[in-house]
């Protein structure tokens, strides 16, 4: 996985168990990602829960129009958003589950995975009991 | 009251595909239709708005439509161009600014879902380039959440797309004009998880116009009027959930749909126990069934029994989407919005054809919803 390029800068913390980086705004609400411009002076960085509960989910099973440019042929894949608690809801992708798995309000847990041969992007995947 | 506004004429270029017709001028044949309806000519007009998303500027119809000096403007509004272009023309007339103005919509889109540049709406590359920038994607998560928490089936999202293309079958201007069967609709290839490809409308060509005029020119003409009771144009609160969203509030907030909706009641002086006929953005069958309650139409949840009981039908308690909406006409972005009020014009003044609900609807009801998170709201009165 080291090998990998993250798909964005940003995105997610350098650490041993990475964490997306949200952002707080003055009034206290978290979003995701952090924002670009005059923004980003707004906003206070913040590592964000590696655990949530699954918020919705679809399935993506035609290939997207460009800007999409993930990995040929074409792999479909599910994508929905994983409610932080406290924190915020955000949209990811999410691996090692197939439709039959999916609960809403099941536990979900953070992961850095391949997005083609050569970058990584972040994704959750189900957090199955030990 | 002195400024009210009507719509004394409406003209529509069949929906779908023409190949070889520019949006453009398809959007110029909607116009000749409406002034027609109206008994008027273009020289007449004293004021035109329109627009398109993808077909071009629309005040280069003048050029089609006679050089007559008359003050265009192009209005550029995504899915709100059509709300945008009529919120526009009432407000001119009602301002006293003239007595007959033109309100046009037009598009030709590329076969396919829509593909949106990230920049275009304030997000970074790697949200498209990951394949997170589907509009489809957002219908589907909306949807799968909205029945996990109602109650509502499988077999219910089926039901509002048979029922759009019936009721495409009894409508000279859809798209679609051949039934689908429940059970194809239901097992047919999947979009996103739980749309299927029959639950979803697809972009398309087509274009509406409507004249409006003032209720002075409503009694010198003895038009066959049907009054603009109210027009809301509302962009989304704070904490809502929008496409194109990487992240939500947790607390959750409004919808930009309930606060059009509401908006337009109070301006009009009624409320949805008064509607006789909808038109509600469909762009997918959960759209459909989620706006019928954002729009105060029913309870979160009692979508299974209208469905079940055919309420929504034409002939229904509140016939829905009369003409077979977005799913059966296809989403030309500019005309979509302005197809829906062209149809509450035909129903109100009792022109439906076979696909005419009964007994003398007297409020029409229309909405639309769009990216990045915009509703429009028209209500008509007979």
């Amino acid at each position: 996985m080291s090998a990998l390029t993250p798909i964005a800068p940003g995105l997610w913390t350098d650490e041993a168990e990475p964490r997306l980086i949200g952002a707080r705004r003055a009034d206290g609400e978290i979003v995701f990602p952090m924002p670009d411009g005059d923004a980003a002076a707004l906003v206070e960085p913040v590592a964000l829960a590696r655990r949530g509960t699954l918020w919705s989910w679809t399935t993506q099973g035609f290939e997207p129009k460009e800007p999409y440019s993930g990995p040929q042929p074409f792999q479909p894949f599910l994508i929905g958003y994983v409610e932080l608690p406290g924190e915020v809801i955000v949209e990811t992708r999410i691996v090692d589950a197939a439709p039959a798995d999916l609960t809403i309000g099941m536990p979900m847990i953070f992961a850095v995975v391949a997005f083609d041969a050569a970058r990584s992007t972040y994704a959750f995947r189900p957090e199955r009991q030990p | 009251m002195t400024d009210d506004v009507y719509i004394i004429g409406a003209g529509i270029h069949p929906f779908g595909r023409t190949d070889g017709r520019s949006g453009r001028d398809q959007g110029v044949v909607a116009v000749r239709q409406a002034l027609a309806d109206a008994g008027l000519a273009w020289p007449d007009v004293e004021f035109a708005y329109g627009g398109s998303a993808a077909a071009g500027s629309a005040d280069i119809m003048v050029n089609e439509l006679g050089l007559t000096s008359v003050p265009f403007i192009n209005v550029a509004n995504g899915c709100a161009t059509g709300g945008s272009a009529l919120t526009a023309a009432r407000n001119a007339i009602a301002a006293g600014a003239c007595d007959i103005a033109l309100a046009v919509g037009f598009d030709k889109h590329p076969r396919g879902a829509f593909n949106a540049k990230p920049s275009d709406y304030g997000l970074p590359e790697w949200y498209g380039e990951t394949g997170m920038m589907l509009t489809t994607q957002f219908f589907a998560l909306k949807i799968q959440r909205y029945m996990a928490l109602h109650g509502i089936s499988r077999r219910t999202l089926g039901l509002v797309a048979e029922k759009a293309f019936r009721n495409g079958t009894l409508c000279d201007h859809a798209w679609r004009r051949s039934p689908v069967d429940l059970d194809t609709i239901l097992n047919a290839p999947m979009v996103n998880d739980p749309l299927t490809k029959y639950m979803f409308c697809s972009p398309a060509e087509g274009a509406v116009a409507l004249v409006l005029a003032s209720a002075r020119k409503v009694r010198e003409l003895g038009a066959d009027a049907v009054r603009i009771a109210s027009v809301a144009f509302r962009t989304r609160p704070a904490g809502s959930f929008e496409v194109f969203a990487p992240s939500v509030a947790v607390n959750g907030g409004g919808k930009p749909t309930e606060v059009a909706s509401r908006a337009a009641f109070e301006m009009a002086g009624i409320g949805p126990a008064d509607v006789g006929v909808a038109q509600l953005q469909d762009t997918e069958s959960g759209a459909e069934i989620m706006h019928m309650a954002e729009n105060g139409f029913c309870a979160d949840g009692d979508q299974e029994q209208w469905l079940a009981e055919g309420w929504s039908e034409i002939g229904g308690k509140l016939p829905i989407n009369t003409d077979g909406g977005c799913l059966a006409c296809g989403e030309p972005i500019g005309a979509s919005g302005l197809r829906q009020v062209y149809e509450n014009t035909v129903q109100l003044r009792g022109r439906g054809g076979p696909r005419q609900v009964p007994n003398a609807p007297k409020v029409g009801y229309s909405h639309v919803y769009g990216a990045p998170g915009l509703s429009a709201v028209a209500i008509l009165e007979r």
